[in-house]
């Protein structure tokens, strides 16, 4: 009986001690700052900004440095990027009269990004690709047919094109071989402070 | 107000009405202006607080974005929950499917009646206020099992079941609990209570004697479970019932259910305060005037049942939902032979020491706080231990 009684008043206090504890832990959680990031407005840097270089958002097209040579167009699966490059019949210069990319379709697999030589096809950290209609997410980039670019041997000499190049080459880098993640947070910390 | 409104039939105000027509319409406005201006905005800031600091227990930042800091939140699931279809199910039994709500609502609305929020502020100050109050409770539990027969649904019925179950089985140790203050005060009206209290913590029922302050944990654990809140929550375990006897409702009368749940939880409070806590009692003799007066005890009314409101928010962010069993167990094993002790001992302490030992309130006083300095110094134990980013701002 006296063990019985022991038992009982050891449930009591058990009960006490224990809730006496988890509470003192709640509490201590309660004075924590949230890990909430209250996307999208109420952040200190857009999301985008966070993001690493090789993350495979909205494709953007560099028209300054694409070449026409519609490696991207065979290499998607889908069938989502559609070029037209005619030759100019008087110069026999290749032009762009059409790049079009249907974001809608687009299933981010990074594949013409991959294939592209000089980078000018390549994915954005953008992501918000909400849209009222299916027709407004065909990206058009080419407005009026231009010039197709055209590789030079050696540097690039012209100060428009160059730092384009440059960004293209970058994009091609991190396909060929992934940038180390750690270093690259901190040094986009570093950067940012 | 009965002679002014005397005053408004005589001049002819109503038109000749008979003033057996006139005094029910004008009580009834009178309710809807209570219900609208003061309960409604109550349980809106209730629900907002209860899940700001949920949320913030749970390292989230909880609602923050309708009306400053989220206030309106409540406002905004309200009006949504009212332009909803109030669908009754087929095989439901209709008229008391739809009443059941009411009846809900209307077993925590009546305990408003006898709340003193001031000395002046209470609707009625009935002598028999404490008894009024655990008879209307019990209310609810006739709407909540009639919702969960009427819904014609296994877990609207399991949930009002236990529901049932529970609030019956807590009556008793609430009941207990409460017996050894209207032991020490004579009088079971609210306000004579709060009169035999002082402002001071040595003069509150609570630190009265051990028998009281044990009365006094009892009568909170009860009260959350004749509320149904976590963790006595299972009439409505989301992940055994769906939402136990609210099952099958939607739209307004769903809304009604949240209402009485939460308006119920400040009503735990304030009965808490009004019991063991000193109620509205402040320091007199700095002011006379009456106005300033009743505002200063409203706001340390307000405080004093908003401190329970926290806790019990508190325990529902700490504590997992018990087992059926578990919760009879600690109902019929634990509660009643403690208020049966807390009786006996409160009414031997009372013959030896017929004015209240001179010495022990302030002891518990004392011994409380150190508590809670222990209490603080395992919280501060856990965040040096954890190397946490601290926030300590209430706005996010």
């Amino acid at each position: 009986m006296a063990n019985g009684i022991g038992q009982y008043l050891k449930h009591a206090k058990d009960a006490v001690a224990t809730i006496f504890e988890g509470m003192s832990v709640t509490m201590s959680h309660f004075v924590r700052k949230p890990y909430t990031i209250q996307y999208p407005d109420r952040i200190a840097v857009r999301v985008q900004d966070t993001l690493p270089l090789r993350y495979r958002g909205i494709l953007e097209v560099d028209l300054e440095i694409c070449t026409g040579c519609l490696a991207c167009e065979r290499a998607c699966p889908i069938d989502c990027i559609v070029i037209d490059a005619p030759k100019d019949k008087e110069t026999r210069a290749m032009l762009l009269s059409r790049f079009d990319i249907d974001i809608a379709k687009c299933m981010y697999c990074g594949l013409c990004s991959e294939v592209c030589p000089t980078g000018s096809i390549h994915h954005t950290t953008e992501f918000e690709g909400a849209d009222y209609s299916l027709e407004s997410m065909i990206r058009r980039f080419v407005k009026d047919p231009i010039l197709a670019y055209k590789a030079k041997k050696g540097e690039e000499t012209d100060p428009l094109i160059a730092p384009v190049l440059d960004r293209g080459m970058e994009f091609l880098a991190e396909w060929a071989e992934p940038v180390d993640m750690k270093k690259y947070k901190k040094g986009q910390e570093e950067a940012a402070s | 107000m009965q002679s002014f409104i005397d005053g408004l039939i005589a001049s002819g105000a109503f038109g000749g009405l008979p003033a057996e027509a006139v005094y029910p319409a004008i009580m009834f406005l009178f309710a809807s202006l209570v219900v609208f201006g003061f309960v409604l905005p109550l349980v809106t800031i209730t629900v907002w607080l209860e899940r700001r600091v949920w949320a913030r227990i749970q390292s989230r930042v909880g609602p923050n974005r309708v009306g400053p800091q989220g206030v309106l939140q409540g406002l905004a699931d309200g009006v949504k929950n009212i332009l909803k279809e109030d669908v009754v199910p087929d095989a439901a039994d209709r008229p008391l499917f739809m009443f059941a709500p009411y009846l809900l609502v209307w077993g925590f609305l009546a305990t408003f009646v006898v709340i003193p929020f001031s000395s002046a502020l209470i609707i009625a100050d009935l002598n028999v206020g404490i008894l009024y109050i655990t008879a209307i409770v019990a209310l609810s539990a006739v709407g909540v099992l009639m919702a969960g027969w009427a819904s014609n649904n296994k877990w609207s019925l399991l949930g009002g079941i236990r529901s049932a179950a529970q609030v019956v089985s807590y009556e008793i140790p609430a009941g207990l609990a409460l017996l050894p203050v209207v032991l020490l005060t004579g009088t079971l009206s609210t306000q004579g209570i709060i009169q035999a209290q002082g402002w001071a913590p040595w003069d509150w029922f609570m630190f009265h004697s051990p028998f009281t302050f044990i009365a006094a944990c009892a009568f909170y654990i009860s009260a959350l479970a004749e509320t149904n809140r976590t963790p006595f929550d299972i009439p409505e375990a989301e992940s055994e019932l769906v939402a136990g006897f609210a099952t099958e409702y939607s739209g307004f009368r769903f809304a009604l259910f949240f209402l009485a749940e939460w308006g119920s939880l400040y009503v735990t409070g304030a009965i808490m305060t009004v019991l063991f806590l000193g109620g509205w009692q402040i320091p007199t003799g700095w002011t006379h005037n009456t106005v300033v007066l009743n505002i200063a005890q409203l706001a340390v009314f307000f405080l004093k049942a908003y401190f329970w409101v926290f806790l019990a928010m508190w325990i529902r962010g700490t504590l997992p939902r018990i087992r059926v069993d578990q919760m009879m167990s600690l109902c019929w094993k634990y509660l009643v032979p403690l208020g049966f002790v807390n009786l006996i001992g409160t009414a031997v302490w009372m013959v030896i020491w017929p004015e209240g030992n001179p010495l022990v309130p302030y002891l518990m006083v004392v011994g409380t706080f150190v508590v809670g300095v222990i209490f603080l110094r395992r919280v501060l134990y856990h965040l040096r231990r954890a190397k946490p980013e601290l926030y300590f701002n209430p706005a996010i």
